[in-house]
Formats: C-alpha cells, sequence, structure tokens
C-alpha cells in the first residue's frame, strides 16, 4: 500500500478490509469468470444503442422479407449480416438482444435497489425498536414469505396490468420482505455491541444510530443477498413476460423475446428463442456464480 | 401449542379476508369483462342484459358481499367464458397440477440426493465440482426457457435429425385412466410420454436445491461420532453410507421437500403453460389473459387456503420434529 491517504480508511474497518476481499474474490477462477459475464451483460446492456447492428423498434429499419432469416444470412439490402438471425418481424436478433437485456438488467437493479432501501428501513426500523413494532413488521414479511414470489407478481400484475413501472412495482413488492428479514436479522446482532453502546452514550439522535453505524456494519449481508435477488429479479421479469403479464409488446425484454419465438419453434426456427435465452442465462448465470463466492468471501465467520 | 395454532388460524383468516378483497377490488378495477364477451357490435341492451345476469350492475360493495356469501357456499360464480361453475373448473383440472408436482418432486429427489450425497462424500472430486456447478445452473437457467430448449431438443430435432428416434409430445396429457373419477396420466405408457418433458423441467429448480441441501448435511453428518463409530467397528462403506448417514439426511430433506411443495405448485403456472399442460395454472393464466374474474378469484382464494394449511403444517410439524428450528429462526 503506498497511498498513505487511503490508510486510514482501511484501518477503519479491520473486518473487510476491501482489498482482501477482491484478492479473495480473485481466487476462484468460477467466480471471476462470473464476473466477466456480468460486466459483458452490463456492457452490452449500457451501449445496446451504439453496438447494434440495427433500431429493432424502428419500423422503417425493418425488410419483411429478411423474416425469420436463419442466423448467419445477410439481409436483403445486403447492408447487415444476421448473425444470429431474424424473428418474425424481421428484427435482428443481436440488436434485439441488446436491447432487451437493457430493458431486463435495468428493471433488475431498480427492482433491487428499491427493495434493498425500503427493506433495510423496515428491517432496522424493527430491529432497533423492537417490541410491538417489531412483532407488527415481521408478521407482515412472515405473510408475504410465505407465499411464492412468482404467484404473488402474477395476482399483482393481473390486478395492476401490463408496463414496466407496474412489473417494477410488483417486483418490488415481492422482493422487500427478503431484505427486511435479512437487515433486522443482521441488526439484531449489532445492536448489541459496544459501538452501539458507546454511540447511545453519546446520546446520538436515533436515526444516526441506525443509519450510520448500523447499517454499514449490515452492508455485508444485504450485499449478498442483493446479487442473489437481482438474479431472481430478472429471471422473474422474464417470466412474467413470457407469461404475458409483463413488459409491453412494444418493449421486448428478453423474457418477451424468448416468448415471441416460441410459436416458431415447432417448426425448427429455433433461434429465435435460443438466443435470448442464452443471453438471459449468461446474465444470470454471471450474477449467481459471482454471488454464490461473495457469500463466501464475506461471511463474517470468514473475516474474523 | 393450542394458543398458538388459534393464534395462526385466525392470522390465516385475516390474510385470507384481505386477499380476496384486494383481489376483488383489483380485477374490477382493470377491465370490464363484458367487453371480451360480447361482439364490439352488440346493441346496449345486449350489453345491460349481461352486465345484469351478472350482477355487474351492483355496487361495488354489494358485489363483494355476494362474492363472500358464495364464497362461503363454495360457490365462486360461473366462469365468464366455461360458463361452468369456477370452483368446479379448478378442481377438475386439480389434479393434473398435482400430478405434474409429485412427479417432479421423485424426480428431483431420484436424482438430486444421490448426486448431492456423493458431493458430500468427496468434496474435492472432479465429479463433485461439476456437480456442485451444475447446481448453480440448475438454479440460474430460466425455468421455462429450459423447458422450450427441451421441447427443441427431444420434440425436434432430435426424431428429425435420427430417424426413429421417439418424438416425445410437447403438449397436453396424453391418454389418462380414470381412478375414482380422477384422470391420472401416469398410468398409461403414453400419459407417462406426455409427463416427461414438463416434470423434468419442473424438477430441475428443486433437484438443485436437494443437490445442496445434502452436500451440506452430509458434510455436516460425516464427522460425528456415530458414523466414525460405525468405520471403527468396520461397517462396509456402503453400509455407513446407505444407512447411517443417509438416514440423517433425509430429515432436512423430507422438510424442505414439503416446504418446497407449494412451490413447486406455484410453479408449474410457469411450466404449464409452456407445454399446454391441462392444470391449473394454465387456467389461472388464461383467465387473467381473458379477465375471466370468477376463476381469478376462485383459484386465489384457494390456494391462499392451499398455502395457508400448507404453512401451518408445516410450521407444526417442524417445531414437533426439531425443537432447535424455532430458536435458530428466532437467532437469524
Amino acid at each position: 500500500m503506498t497511498d498513505a491517504a487511503l490508510e486510514p480508511v482501511v484501518a477503519a474497518k479491520p473486518q473487510a478490509p476491501l482489498r482482501r476481499v477482491v484478492s479473495d474474490f480473485c481466487e476462484n477462477r468460477l467466480a471471476v469468470f462470473g464476473l466477466v459475464l456480468v460486466v459483458l451483460s452490463i456492457f452490452v446492456a449500457v451501449f445496446a444503442p451504439l453496438i447494434s447492428p440495427q433500431n429493432p423498434f424502428d419500423i422503417a429499419n425493418l425488410d419483411l422479407l429478411d423474416a425469420k432469416a436463419p442466423p448467419g444470412s445477410v439481409s436483403g439490402d445486403g447492408k447487415i449480416t444476421y448473425w444470429l438471425g431474424t424473428d418474425g418481424q424481421a428484427r435482428d436478433m443481436m440488436s434485439a438482444i441488446f436491447y432487451g437485456m437493457r430493458l431486463s438488467l435495468f428493471v433488475g437493479f431498480v427492482s433491487v435497489l428499491a427493495a434493498l432501501a425500503i427493506g433495510v428501513v423496515v428491517g432496522l426500523v424493527a430491529a432497533y425498536a423492537g417490541g410491538r413494532t417489531d412483532a407488527f413488521l415481521m408478521r407482515i414479511v412472515d405473510i408475504m414469505l410465505s407465499f411464492p414470489a412468482i404467484l404473488v407478481a402474477l395476482i399483482l400484475l393481473s390486478v395492476l396490468g401490463k408496463g414496466i413501472d407496474k412489473v417494477l412495482i410488483a417486483l418490488i413488492l415481492v422482493q422487500w420482505a427478503y431484505f427486511a428479514r435479512a437487515a433486522r436479522g443482521a441488526a439484531l446482532v449489532e445492536r448489541n455491541k459496544e459501538y452501539v453502546e458507546a454511540a447511545t452514550c453519546l446520546a446520538l439522535p436515533p436515526w444516526r444510530i441506525v443509519f450510520r453505524h448500523m447499517l454499514p456494519n449490515c452492508m455485508p449481508s444485504l450485499i449478498v443477498i442483493a446479487t442473489i435477488t437481482l438474479a431472481r429479479a430478472i429471471a422473474l421479469e422474464a417470466t412474467l413476460s413470457f407469461l404475458g403479464v409483463g413488459v409491453p409488446v412494444t418493449q421486448p425484454s428478453l423474457g418477451m423475446l424468448i416468448s415471441n419465438g416460441f410459436e416458431f419453434l415447432l417448426s425448427g426456427s429455433y433461434w429465435i428463442s435460443f438466443f435470448p435465452g442464452v443471453a438471459l442465462a449468461i446474465a444470470i448465470v454471471g450474477i449467481n456464480l459471482a454471488g454464490d463466492h461473495l457469500r463466501d468471501v464475506l461471511n463474517p465467520r470468514n473475516l474474523r | 401449542m393450542i394458543v398458538y395454532i388459534v393464534r395462526r388460524l385466525m392470522q390465516a383468516a385475516l390474510v385470507m379476508v384481505v386477499m380476496s378483497i384486494l383481489v376483488f377490488v383489483g380485477i374490477y378495477l382493470i377491465g370490464d369483462p363484458v367487453l371480451m364477451m360480447i361482439s364490439p357490435d352488440a346493441s346496449e341492451l345486449e350489453r345491460e342484459a349481461v352486465r345484469k345476469a351478472l350482477h355487474l350492475d351492483l355496487p361495488m360493495w354489494q358485489q363483494y358481499l355476494l362474492f363472500v356469501n358464495d364464497a362461503l357456499h363454495g360457490n365462486f360464480g360461473k366462469s365468464f367464458l366455461a360458463g361452468q361453475p369456477a370452483m368446479g373448473l379448478i378442481f377438475e383440472r386439480f389434479p393434473a397440477t398435482l400430478e405434474l408436482a409429485f412427479m417432479s418432486l421423485v424426480i428431483s429427489l431420484a436424482l438430486g440426493l444421490p448426486m448431492g450425497v456423493y458431493a458430500g462424500l468427496r468434496p474435492h472430486a472432479p465429479g463433485s465440482k461439476a456437480i456442485m456447478t451444475g447446481s448453480i445452473l440448475g438454479f440460474s437457467l430460466p425455468n421455462f426457457w429450459v423447458g422450450l430448449m427441451l421441447i427443441m431438443v427431444f420434440a425436434v430435432m432430435l426424431p428429425d435429425l435420427i430417424p426413429g428416434w421417439p418424438r416425445l409430445p410437447a403438449s397436453g396429457r396424453g391418454a389418462t385412466v380414470d381412478v375414482l373419477g380422477v384422470k391420472l396420466s401416469f398410468l398409461t405408457l403414453d400419459g407417462l410420454r406426455h409427463l416427461l418433458l414438463p416434470a423434468i423441467t419442473l424438477s430441475l429448480y428443486k433437484g438443485a436445491l436437494i443437490v445442496r441441501l445434502a452436500r451440506a448435511t452430509a458434510r455436516e453428518v460425516l464427522p460425528m461420532d456415530y458414523v466414525k463409530f460405525a468405520r471403527a467397528k468396520g461397517l462396509s462403506e456402503r453400509r455407513i453410507v446407505g444407512v447411517h448417514v443417509l438416514k440423517n439426511i433425509m430429515i432436512p430433506i423430507a422438510t424442505v421437500s414439503g416446504l418446497e411443495f407449494g412451490q413447486t405448485v406455484a410453479f408449474a403456472v410457469v411450466t404449464e403453460t409452456v407445454f399446454s399442460w391441462p392444470g391449473v395454472g394454465k387456467l389461472l393464466i388464461d383467465s387473467i389473459l381473458l379477465l375471466d374474474r370468477p376463476v381469478v378469484v376462485a383459484y386465489l382464494v384457494i390456494i391462499v387456503f392451499f398455502f395457508v394449511v400448507l404453512n401451518l403444517v408445516v410450521d407444526l410439524l417442524y417445531s414437533v420434529l426439531d425443537p432447535r428450528v424455532r430458536l435458530e429462526s428466532r437467532a437469524t
């Protein structure tokens, strides 16, 4: 460590120096491979408009004569090579997948961050307040968690209707309870530690103790849950869109693309469902591989 | 214990009331089922008649009370589309879903348990690493996509490429046998062939879970004294693993399988849609998409009831079987 300015920061948190986490993480090749997949997915999602050969939503670009072209064929005007083929509306699958990835990751990240925020507030408040507040909040969490996420989301969307905003609402409502339970569990452990006692003796306001002192120490376990939930959120959105209650037809996510290819599958045009599924799997497997190892690295039992 | 049961029952009843109101109000607000049922050029008079016949002209709270009254009598009204009682429609379809869920449970146990125990016994063998990585795939791969790919491979590609390769059916239930008035597929060869692909698809997630659980518990059990003692007695490895280790692994496996059964039934919604399996899940999706309100509401009330009862039974069994569980769930 040459940068002296960073030393105090590292020393201030002896349990979780970032460098140790990074080097531990890199020891597992599979996890690094997962991280590479995640970075690749995010890259594709962010730069979709720049790297796509075609804008799949611009109808003027589409030539229906090219519909259902197999992978590797060249478009009628000779300008584009459809490396992954085209779908029933002559959209280039590669471009559609790039844009679909954008939407899938956007929905995943936003819903998990919002659910994390809600869950953390509920969990920490429950843990810090204790007593009736705690019992009441945890009862709600128990009830939420006793129903399968897919079913709750399906019901919510059947009530709310289609749309990206509605999918986000459904995913947030389904996921916040996981974070609430995890945050409460972590906070209950932290609450009895000396530093909280010390902060209480300094007469700091409760919100400051909870969010400035306890929350940072709860973060490792919450980050792990966030990665797993992110993978699940992306899969859940894809499933809902596949079932026809998720995103609208005009903004296809990866799940919607797979669903569109379903009708052509039996006639042998496999690529319309196959490649979006591969893209989806790359993102989810990447997150899970990285998250699985991150859990070992951030495990408090390994830290102390 | 009785206080606990009564409290849980009251909570269950409350959940059911809240859910039914939410669903009823929600479905009332999003769409007009009359528009879906009559052709657009029907006269206003015809529409009024249908509205009256379905009680859609009454205020919402009266409709809800009518619905609750009917629900308590096990009558959820008639399906707007099929014209049959919604409840009957669901019970007619339930055996197909349960059959699928049971079959996938059997498959995931038959494959997941041996693989997980093997990975637990030899944690550093290349085979074990492959199994564990495979289990991450089982968790990660989107279930419906796996189903589509199975259809692609076993119903389209392999039979096309290799002459004489059996073409597995990709939709429907196949021939069924009536057992006590319930139609069952798995007793006929044709039914089994239809059951195979959807059951494998549905078993994937659960199988991956069982692999991980079996591995974790096997590694927990192996250093125990009674295993060491069995080794010291000179028992064969087969007997140690097959009897002593396996017996202790089965307790968590059994509980998780029970807990996960509800999840499997819920997830069958997806599998049934992919394979056009005529179960309740497919019925639910079709009803949601066509705004067939009585069927959706009836499904929900029944499934909520199903889950509340399932959770109650699992909770009670849990605390009876393993007193540590409740303490642990408090701590974490």
